[in-house]
């Protein structure tokens, strides 16, 4: 591998990446690299950083530290970035006024990698008409409209901040269906950030969490299974799991169910059954005390 | 293998910047329909029915008093006139049409008021920003669609339903001579002066462009600055200031009377936007010694009241004047401020 493609391959990559507002510090120098063709998901509490983290990468902010997205950066080539990057933010950011049709036209228009018929395809599996507008759809008719606009869209990073708030089951199922099955490929990356960790897990290649402007965990899916471990564990080897400085303990049905970070999966065997922890349980048990 | 696929993929990633900015144009068309396209006709609509009202009023009061209209003959009239007298009834119908078209630059200049105070600030409010900015079209551009849509796309929608408004009113006092069996087209309907005055408005677009640019710079730096209420931070920072300078008489320390100060920052950052304001600078004595009677008659004698009040010597008066370009250099400054706050600031307090 040379120079030229090892920079092509990291889509993303940050080296003391810092932000502070006033006093409170948003990001504190925080180095991460998002390779091509990953699903990474941005995990972290409220006002852990994710938001500024994204801004920064999109340009929408002012940063300190280095920063390259694609190759370029976001503080001075934020329009040639915007041609292969894709952005959705929560629900409901497209104009109340505008129509589902003027959204097409608009995005073909200034949009050189949009493709029209892809959107229109998209949109035939929807109930949207074309003369309705943003008001009078619902918020998951909204997400849906964005979504056929952004997977016309031949970009290399798409950004989803909390694409699915508000939206009932149903939709959010579909939300992510549509992402895996019509637009995720090798060439594609996509950085996501959600509360609810529970409906991506099973999509997502690596994690990071953010905790006060700071990554605690930054791995892959594999690494993650690798490094921890849940043991459940009957009463009479709770000392001995103890011992060996778990990160959460939670009781279940007369068990002690214990998160591990890093101890070999053969020693943890001997205590009791072995589990791969979820991502949500591993979020609770690494964030504990943020709002204390 | 490779080369044909990247030229494929530079011709299809280079974007037009000309057709980017026709879409910019036509988004804030499509927002802004209501303001640009339907409020200066409705507002010509109210000068029709009106105008329709007073005839109507007019016809019943004449019929209650017996008094008959008819048997007066325009034509015989027109036969009769010396050309002075027709270049003089010119004037008059060209005065009276800029007349009528007064409502119609009034709603427009509230229009593009309120527009450029929104322009940037509204869509920071309901987060669509964030929608725009995902988009690869730069602020630079943003911000010139919407100097373009204040200045040039509003005018020229405005114009258009004057002359709308202008025929409509033709067409109405015709039908009312033609009841009274006056033929009115041999004096209403002479295509000359209408077309000159048509064609003025049209070419007075690019210099109330020129006039406006402080105003839309002051407003669209405070629709891009403002985390909320940007109506307030464009009126009451200039007036709290002046208000300031009024009670310190710091003005006067510096020998700058406050009239000086309402009318050439207060006026130029906030009534810009209405047509014609650069009337009365530049050459030509201004508009206040043709508002006495007697120079109006003598401008009337001249048969070009409004030649004279729009004169190519005035437009070149004002095209020449210091007052004039001064602004546009400060109009272009708050633009780049604006320009500058749009790049990182997506957010407002409400």
């Amino acid at each position: 591998m040379n120079d030229v493609s090892a920079t092509t391959t990291n889509i993303v990559r940050a080296r003391g990446l810092a932000k502070r507002y006033g006093s409170t510090v948003a990001l504190d120098r925080v180095d991460f690299d998002i390779a091509a063709g990953r699903i990474v998901g941005l995990i972290g509490p409220n006002g852990a950083g994710k938001t500024t983290a994204l801004k920064a990468i999109l340009g929408l902010a002012e940063f300190e530290g280095e920063l390259s997205v694609l190759g370029l950066d976001p503080r001075t080539q934020r329009t040639q970035l915007m041609q292969q990057v894709c952005f959705i933010a929560d629900v409901a950011v497209l104009p109340r006024w505008l129509r589902v049709s003027e959204a097409v036209d608009f995005v073909a228009g200034v949009h050189p990698r949009f493709s029209r018929e892809k959107c229109l395809a998209f949109l035939a599996r929807t109930k949207l008409q074309p003369t309705q507008r943003v008001r009078e759809l619902s918020k998951g008719m909204i997400v849906q409209l964005h979504l056929a606009l952004v997977m016309a869209i031949d970009a290399k990073l798409l950004v989803l901040d909390e694409p699915t708030l508000g939206l009932d089951i149903l939709y959010r199922k579909e939300f992510y269906q549509n992402l895996l099955n019509d637009y995720f490929d090798e060439q594609k990356t996509i950085l996501v950030t959600t509360h609810q960790v529970e409906e991506i897990e099973h999509i997502l290649t690596d994690l990071i969490f953010i905790k006060d402007g700071r990554l605690i965990v930054n791995a892959s899916m594999d690494q993650i299974g690798e490094r921890y471990a849940e043991v459940m564990v009957g009463p009479d080897k709770v000392e001995a799991a103890r011992a060996l400085k778990p990160l959460n303990e939670r009781g279940i049905f007369g068990k002690t169910v214990f998160l591990f970070d890093g101890v070999p999966q053969a020693q943890l065997a001997q205590l009791g059954e072995l589990h791969k922890p979820s991502v949500a349980d591993l979020f609770v048990a690494t964030m504990k005390g943020t709002y204390a | 293998m490779n080369a044909p696929s990247e030229i494929r993929q530079a011709a299809m990633t280079k974007s037009n910047p000309m057709q980017t900015f026709l879409w910019l144009l036509k988004r804030e068309y499509w927002e802004h329909r209501g303001g640009f396209f339907w409020a200066p006709l409705i507002a010509g609509g109210v000068v029709i029915a009106i105008a329709l009202l007073s005839l109507v009023v007019a016809e019943a009061t004449a019929a209650r008093h017996g008094i008959n209209l008819g048997g007066m003959n325009l034509d015989t009239i027109a036969h009769n006139m010396t050309a002075d007298q027709i270049a003089q009834f010119n004037a008059g119908l060209t005065v009276g049409l800029m007349a009528l078209s007064i409502p119609i630059m009034i709603t427009l200049s509230f229009v593009v008021f309120f527009y450029l105070l929104g322009a940037l600030y509204d869509d920071r409010r309901d987060r669509s920003v964030l929608f725009w900015k995902s988009l690869p079209v730069s602020d630079l551009d943003t911000v010139l669609s919407k100097v373009v849509a204040a200045v040039l796309v509003a005018p020229a929608l405005a114009i258009a339903a004057t002359i709308v408004l202008h025929l409509a009113f033709l067409i109405l006092v015709s039908a009312y001579a033609g009841l009274h069996s006056v033929n009115p087209l041999p004096l209403l309907w002479n295509p000359a002066p209408l077309l000159a005055m048509w064609t003025k408005l049209i070419l007075l677009i690019p210099l109330n462009a020129l006039w406006a640019l402080p105003t839309v710079g002051w407003l669209l730096l405070c629709s891009a600055f403002a985390r909320s209420k940007p109506f307030l931070w464009a009126v009451a920072v200039p007036v709290a200031f002046g208000a300031v300078m009024g009670f310190t008489h710091l003005l006067q320390q510096l020998s700058i009377p406050s009239a000086w100060y309402w009318k050439n920052i207060v006026g130029r950052i906030l009534f810009g936007v209405v047509p014609g304001g650069w009337f009365d600078i530049g050459g030509n004595g201004g508009i206040r010694a043709l508002s006495t009677g007697d120079n109006v008659n003598i401008a009337l004698d001249r048969f070009d009241l409004v030649n004279s009040l729009l004169s190519w010597n005035r437009i070149l008066g004002a095209l020449a004047s210091p007052e004039l370009w001064i602004g546009v250099a400060a109009g272009v400054a708050l633009i780049v401020a604006a320009i500058a706050f749009r790049r990182h600031r997506v957010e407002t307090s409400v």
